[in-house]
């Protein structure tokens, strides 16, 4: 097989990668831009909500859709509330402090990694896709006769992956539109804007940051439920979404939700190319420095305000 | 219809207010002088909730507002203009103005009435509110307060740094909340930007209360308010 199916196919884990990530990272930047608090439990988030979807596909067996169907709904409502509970028994009496806030989340990392260690175990435990037909993708050749299609062997996809897509994309679609369209949306941008004048006009913060806390480690939960089906769940699963949640978040601009998308796309894109042709190492390695230099030459991000 | 009564509060450890005591009277508007740091804008962040209290009482028509959760102040009927403006940037002209509205769920008519009083507003209803001039912010600035129906408005320098035509436009909308018979608290920091509008004027000290005078008596004797001016 020629250099161009391998880049298509490379594209195409790229995009499912992109698009898990572009769903979390929106979670963390809602998250910081509304409450300023940087939230590094958030990968334990992503982490419950696939361990969770392994949980309800296990209790309610049957078809396999059953149990995913499950698990999208249950599992971002589980973690959102103990996100809500966490944010209203720690992060509150905090006074949202953001160096105390930070310990603070450290701490309920390893709380919620080593309960689900003693409590789902070490192992990586998969979960059946809803439905997983494999789709040959076609590739076209220049032959004598002019252009040909041709079905080369190894390249193709499946219909959950190409779900995970198109899922993700009207996720993100939905969260734009809570913004931008609702009566809460307008509350949460409100306070974002300037927490004490949000206050002075009748809007009551602190419940607008439990949500907000809430929705953000929904959002992680349910981008772990769409992937959980090709990964495995894993207790130490939680790592790897954190740091590149991270890197799409500074180099989108803290708090810009689309900034925050057109990054995980660029880093999730480079992170499956680089990956299938070098090795995952240095596709990590790449973003960071992209951060670094990101952080040098446009500290506001691609998308970001710079406050005045 | 606004009391202060024995008001003790500050910033952490540092206490501003000393045993203040004040009072704005439905209809009329009571001007709080004073040199910077005095106390006047802590004041108004007191009265909003925005601060702690340390000690003392502060009621709107006789229904304590000092013990109530921030949020709860505004809604019992307080519309506040903040000193600079403070802006929900990102937001609309209109988005600010629905927050005013929302806070104590006041219709499309209350709109229609504040956008006839600033009508350059209506023009740019769909326009970010930090690309508009300083003089329209401060409409909108004035406007989001009065999407609240206040009973109570308080204004901190609404006036500061504004061109002369901004000012009279500002003021005129003043003079007729008071003509409403809502109760105006103003700070100002010159004295001849509020002798023509207000009733009553409050001098206030290291945070404790001066002298209040009718305006009549200072614009008789200005001399006065040179103690609690400086120069």
């Amino acid at each position: 097989m020629e250099l161009g199916p391998y880049i298509l196919l490379a594209t195409l884990e790229g995009m499912i990668t992109a698009s898990v990530l572009a769903l979390t990272a929106v979670g963390l930047s809602l998250v910081f831009g509304v409450m300023r608090v940087v939230n590094i439990a958030h990968g334990e988030f992503f982490m419950l909500g696939a361990v969770i979807a392994w949980c309800v596909a296990q209790m309610l067996g049957g078809h396999p859709a059953v149990g995913f169907a499950a698990a999208l709904v249950i599992a971002p409502l589980l973690v959102g509330s103990l996100a809500i509970a966490a944010d209203m028994t720690i992060l509150k009496r905090l006074d949202y402090d953001p160096e105390r806030t930070i310990v603070a989340t450290i701490g309920l990392l390893y709380i919620i990694q080593q309960l689900t260690l003693m409590s789902f175990g070490p192992e990586a435990r998969p979960v059946q896709p809803p439905f997983n037909t494999r789709i040959a993708l076609p590739w076209f050749e220049m032959g004598a006769d002019g252009f040909k299609l041709i079905w080369p062997w190894g390249l193709g996809t499946t219909t959950y992956k190409l779900f995970v897509i198109v899922a993700a994309a009207a996720l993100l679609l939905a969260v734009r539109l809570m913004m931008t369209r609702t009566k809460i949306g307008l509350l949460m941008r409100a306070t974002q804007a300037d927490r004490e004048m949000a206050l002075a006009f009748g809007i009551p913060v602190e419940r607008i940051y439990a949500l907000v806390f809430g929705i953000g480690a929904g959002l992680a939960a349910m981008a772990a439920v769409l992937i959980v089906p090709i990964q495995q769940a894993h207790y130490l699963m939680g790592a790897d979404p954190l740091l590149l949640s991270f890197i799409v978040v500074i180099i989108g601009g803290l708090g810009s939700l689309p900034g925050t998308v057109v990054a995980a796309i660029l880093i999730g894109l480079s992170d499956g190319i680089i990956s299938v042709f070098f090795s995952p190492t240095l596709a990590k390695i790449l973003a960071t420095l992209l951060v670094g230099l990101v952080l040098v030459f446009r500290p506001q991000g691609l998308f970001g305000i710079r406050s005045v | 219809m606004l009391e202060l009564r024995g008001v003790n509060a500050g910033y952490d450890q540092a206490q501003v207010l000393r045993d203040l005591s004040l009072e704005v009277r439905a209809g009329e508007i009571l001007c709080l002088l004073g040199r910077n740091g005095a106390g006047k804008t802590t004041t108004m962040k007191t009265i909003m909730g925005l601060l702690p209290l340390m000690s003392g009482e502060i009621t709107l028509d006789g229904q304590v507002i000092s013990n109530m959760p921030a949020y709860e102040i505004p809604r019992a009927g307080i519309g506040y203009v903040p000193q600079g403006r403070r802006l929900f940037t990102g937001l609309s002209v209109a988005q600010n103005l629905e927050v005013g509205l929302r806070a104590r769920n006041s219709g499309a008519d209350t709109l229609e009435e504040v956008l006839d009083l600033f009508p350059r507003l209506r023009e740019r209803l769909q326009q970010p509110a930090q690309t508009l001039s300083g003089g329209e912010q401060q409409m909108l600035a004035t406007a989001r307060a009065l999407c609240l129906r206040p009973k109570v408005l308080l204004l901190d320098e609404p006036t500061e740094g504004l061109q002369p035509s901004m000012i009279e436009a500002i003021r005129q909308v003043i003079l007729k909340m008071r003509a409403d018979g809502i109760a105006v608290l103003l700070i100002e920091q010159r004295l001849d930007a509020v002798l023509p509008v207000a009733d009553r004027v409050a001098f206030i000290e290291n945070g404790r209360n001066g002298e209040t005078l009718s305006a009549e008596t200072l614009r008789g004797d200005p001399s006065i308010a040179a103690s609690y001016m400086g120069v």
